[in-house]
């Protein structure tokens, strides 16, 4: 009935109000709610470092804006501020050389490689898998319960012997890190698939019966299509949980090179500002690539006329 | 009338099971003919091959030929393949490494034998909803012997180094020599730092997503920020944590809390959201109050994507837990053994821990599935 | 007691439904929807008033507006004389919804028990009224059935019980057969009528079926959109215990001939 109409809220009473209305307003809100409590932790958790400093020093009655400063200013803070962070990362991107060991941009750039090559192979083993599945009842029957069961086992713990290993048989560099993202990154799409596949509805699948379709055809013009967005929710989760592989997966490599690689060096030499930077790249890198993803996946379904 | 010869047709083009007997008769005859073991031995001079030959052959040609194409056919099917398959495992065992083609494609033979019996018992149809149950629990377990049998067999025969990948008897030995350290392994890292940090992050997510539906800001302001979090490589704060907590296994369950706690925060919210329209109405023709409808109707409705942040994260967190232990640990526990037995190429060991850690995720998705079904049985995905 | 009954002597003076003027305005994106405008409605203790007219003509939004689940731009209404938030505070009223709405983790009875239980009566009263209503819908022995085990008419009878354990001398219905097929429908209606005659209530009935208005009613309010307006009010000369042979009478088909024609002069100039 017509009581579902979109209801607007009554006039607005101050821009303000109105800004608040939407999900900008309140996640910049958020956001800067979670920055102040990042600094406010940020004194109190370093407080007792400085203070033993002080007190080494023998200085007394510091005012409390020096301790505020100073605490915000350690070498090797407990926790960071964002603003040590923001620093450490365009001092080790933008300053740099892309080249230099030393550049944020590098590292990143080596554990995008290995993320990509593994989620590219996983995607489409995983695409390749869920056919069979859908169209063998065998296959079905045997394979689809481990695929299932797999995702409970922590497949991750293996990453570091996988890498030792194939280095141990010579095995090294992009490959490695790029079969423990392909792993992880191939359940998901295998799942996502054969759920998309088999979401047609029994109707249209009757109507392509009726035209006395072969399986290709059906394929191609019924379960592929209906596929399509199952496709993209799993490749979100699957890029995702690429990223997570190639990280953990330069984390045993002894520390050479990759986001993962930086993580362990900050953790050895209590760098902390270096893993959070690392971190944070990480987190940029996930973010954007999930985003592409997303961004791929509008054009298409509105190509498609899919969209929602 | 056009269509019905067309199904035939399609019939016999996809007609795996004929395939596959003529690939075991094929097989077998190549067996027949090369050296099973180097330098020279034929298979007529291994007797428990020579035996395992025959059946696998008569096996074959007695599918091709149409006999016994009923249960009892299947299940001396499924006896053929079982003995073969144990025949081909003893005598590997003494020529480690000298495996010929021969024994290849008897393996290969055998291989097709249990994909023949997996087709026969896929096919299987009875009334009784217990056996159709059973059959669909025995033909991934045969996947997953078969799967066993060939990577024992592929090792041995290759004589691959124990480094690389050890052989299932091997993980197997480990497994049962190595118990206790296992077991003290286990309790570290999943009897307090998983279930601790899995308990606490998703009792602390589901709080969160209550006081967030609460207040419609922080679920417009804080939902956005969540979902974008559960797409981060969290485990990244790992080193932080343990640098914060120490080694022991605080440190880890603090990681698995931060994983666990925004997949039950986000599913939580959606699952509050659930509830349609007409049943809110409803609530309100009633005069109910906030808890009354959040009791009696939102967190059921809830239920179901409440379960589905359970399940993700009874993964998470095992996961979670073993990572953290690369950053600093004790001596003991499953992630800390993993990488240092790494160290020591002593690969079996890691495989048994492995082993351990798949059981004990399997284990712990398990039940939580199993209460899933005994609350959500009212949902059309549970009720069938 | 006395107060009771001071009470139920008022309503018997005044309407159990009195709208005045009532208009209803939703804003959307694409400017002013008119829902309800001016609307003039008064409807007596006992009767049976059905709501008909094409989609769109607003006649769930009034519903809506005598249940407190929208709220009126202008005029007024009362509902036994309170405003209707007031009215639903006080549970005067059961609500049937176009779907069952049966919770399916909740057995029928335990579904009949849900309002019993936010109004916070005691177990022993809760069992007796689940046990009468569940009689009266004809669904006794299915106590223990879950939802999604019932048949559509079913699930749509355990829903009307479940309204009526609330005990309130009205009844709102809005499309309650609209999803059943015709035979269970003709059914229902039935047995609708024989629960009205037995319990004597004011019934609110919303269709777009002019057979089944028909048959139902002793009042019938004929709604135009564009904006939502009554267009004819009609009453009914039918006697008041009915069967469905009343369908072929002349009476019958002078009444539904007389709501056609309404619904086609209200809808003509729209397409």
């Amino acid at each position: 009935m017509t009581t579902d109409t979109a209801i607007s809220p009554p006039r607005n009473l101050s821009p303000f109000a109105g800004l608040m209305r939407g999900t900008a307003g309140p996640v910049i809100l958020v956001v800067a709610v979670i920055f102040a409590i990042w600094y406010l932790a940020a004194v109190l958790l370093n407080t007792p470092f400085q203070e033993g400093i002080y007190e080494r020093a023998g200085q007394t009655d510091v005012p409390i804006s020096q301790l505020i400063t100073d605490t915000l200013a350690q070498e090797r803070p407990v926790l960071p501020a964002p603003h040590q962070v923001v620093e450490e990362i365009y001092k080790t991107t933008v300053l740099k050389k892309i080249t230099s060991k030393r550049s944020l941009i590098f590292h990143t750039g080596i554990t995008l490689s290995s993320t990509m090559l593994g989620f590219v192979i996983g995607t489409v083993l995983g695409i390749l898998l869920a056919i069979g599945i859908v169209h063998s009842r065998v296959l079905d029957k045997s394979l689809m319960p481990w695929v299932i069961s797999s995702q409970t086992i922590p497949i991750l713990a293996i990453a570091p012997m996988i890498i030792v290993v194939l280095n141990a048989v010579g095995i090294s560099g992009l490959l490695p890190k790029a079969m423990i993202s392909t792993y992880l990154s191939f359940f998901p799409v295998t799942v996502g698939m054969v759920k998309g596949l088999r979401s047609p509805e029994i109707i249209h699948l009757d109507l392509m019966h009726t035209y006395s379709a072969s399986r290709a055809q059906t394929f191609w013009k019924l379960r592929f299509p209906y596929a399509v967005p199952y496709l993209f929710t799993s490749m979100k989760i699957g890029i995702a949980a690429s990223l997570v592989g190639a990280i953990v997966g330069e984390l045993p490599t002894g520390a050479v090179a990759g986001l993962g690689a930086r993580l362990l060096a900050g953790s050895y030499y209590g760098q902390t500002v270096q893993i959070w930077s690392a971190l944070i790249m990480a987190a940029l890198l996930a973010g954007s690539l999930v985003g592409i993803v997303g961004m791929i996946e509008k054009l298409t379904l509105k190509r498609m006329g899919m969209a929602r | 009338m056009t269509a019905a010869p067309a199904k035939p047709a399609r019939k016999s083009r996809f007609d795996m099971p004929a395939i596959l007997a003529w690939g075991i008769v094929v097989l077998v005859v190549i067996g027949l003919f090369s050296p099973v073991f180097k330098p020279d031995i034929s298979v007529m001079e291994v007797p428990r091959l020579a035996i395992a030959a025959s059946i696998l052959a008569i096996a074959g040609v007695r599918y091709e030929l149409g006999f016994m194409r009923n249960w009892f056919g299947d299940l001396a099917l499924g006896v053929i393949t079982a003995i073969a398959a144990t025949f081909l495992l003893g005598t590997i065992a003494h020529h480690a490494g000298e495996a010929g083609l021969g024994y290849w494609a008897l393996v290969a033979a055998t291989w097709a034998s249990a994909w023949l019996f997996v087709e026969r018992l896929a096919s299987w149809k009875s009334a009784t909803p217990l056996f159709n149950r059973l059959i669909n629990l025995a033909i991934p377990a045969l996947f997953g012997i078969t799967i066993l049998v060939l990577w024992q067999a592929v090792v041995t025969g290759f004589a691959i180094p124990k480094v690389l990948l050890p052989a299932p008897s091997e993980i197997w030995l480990r497994l049962t020599s190595s118990g206790s350290i296992l077991w003290a392994d286990f309790r570290q890292t999943f009897m307090k730092a998983v279930l601790f940090g899995y308990a606490a992050g998703c009792a602390s997510g589901f709080l969160i997503a209550i006081l967030v539906d609460r207040i419609p800001f922080l679920r417009r302001g804080l939902l956005p920020i969540g979902n974008l979090v559960s797409a981060l490589p969290i485990v990244g704060v790992a080193p932080i944590m343990v640098m914060w907590f120490g080694f022991d296994w605080p440190s880890k369950a603090a990681v698995v809390i931060i994983m666990t706690f925004f997949p039950m925060l986000v599913n939580t919210v959606s699952g509050l959201a659930a509830s349609d329209a007409m049943q809110r109405d409803l609530m309100r023709t009633y005069a109910a109050g906030y808890w009354q409808t959040l009791f009696k109707l939102r967190l059921p409705m809830a239920m179901p994507f409440i379960f589905n942040a359970l399940k993700i994260n009874s993964t998470l967190a095992l996961i979670g837990a073993i990572v953290a232990e690369f950053f600093g640990t004790p001596i003991v526990g499953m992630g800390f053994r993993i990488s240092t037995e790494v160290g020591r190429m002593n690969v079996d060991m890691v495989w048994a821990e492995i082993a351990v850690a798949a059981l004990a995720g399997s284990v712990f998705y398990g039940v939580v599935a199993l209460i899933e079904r005994a609350v959500t049985f009212w949902h059309p995905s549970i009720r069938g | 007691m006395n107060q009771a009954a001071t009470a139920a002597a008022d309503a018997s003076a005044k309407p159990v439904i009195d709208i005045e003027k009532l208009s209803l305005t939703f804003q959307t994106n694409d400017g002013p929807v008119h829902a309800l405008s001016e609307i003039e409605l008064k409807i007596e203790e006992g009767d049976f008033v059905s709501f008909i007219g094409p989609s769109g003509c607003g006649k769930t939004t009034l519903l809506r507006v005598i249940a407190d689940l929208e709220q009126p731009t202008a005029g007024s209404i009362s509902v036994n004389g309170l405003t209707p938030h007031e009215a639903r505070l006080k549970r005067a009223y059961g609500y049937v919804f176009q779907a069952a709405a049966l919770y399916p983790w909740r057995t029928i009875a335990g579904n009949i028990a849900l309002p019993l239980e936010i109004m916070g009566l005691s177990k022993a009263e809760q069992q007796q009224r689940i046990a009468r209503n569940m009689e009266l819908v004809n669904l006794a022995g299915f106590e223990k059935k879950f939802p999604w085990q019932l048949s559509g008419g079913m699930q749509q009878r355990a829903s009307i019980a479940r309204a009526l354990s609330v005990e309130p001398d009205l009844l709102l219905m809005d499309e309650p057969f609209g999803a059943l097929d015709e035979i269970v429908r003709d059914h229902l209606n039935e047995q609708l009528l024989q629960l009205w005659a037995k319990t004597n209530k004011t019934v609110v009935f919303v269709t777009h079926s002019i057979p089944e208005a028909v048959f139902l009613s002793t009042k019938i309010v004929v709604l135009c959109p564009r904006p939502g307006r009554i267009y004819d009010v009609i009453e009914s000369d039918l006697p008041r215990d009915r069967t469905l042979d009343v369908r072929e009478t002349p009476e019958f088909l002078k009444i539904a001939h007389r709501v056609r024609e309404g619904l086609r002069a209200g809808h003509s100039y729209d397409d």
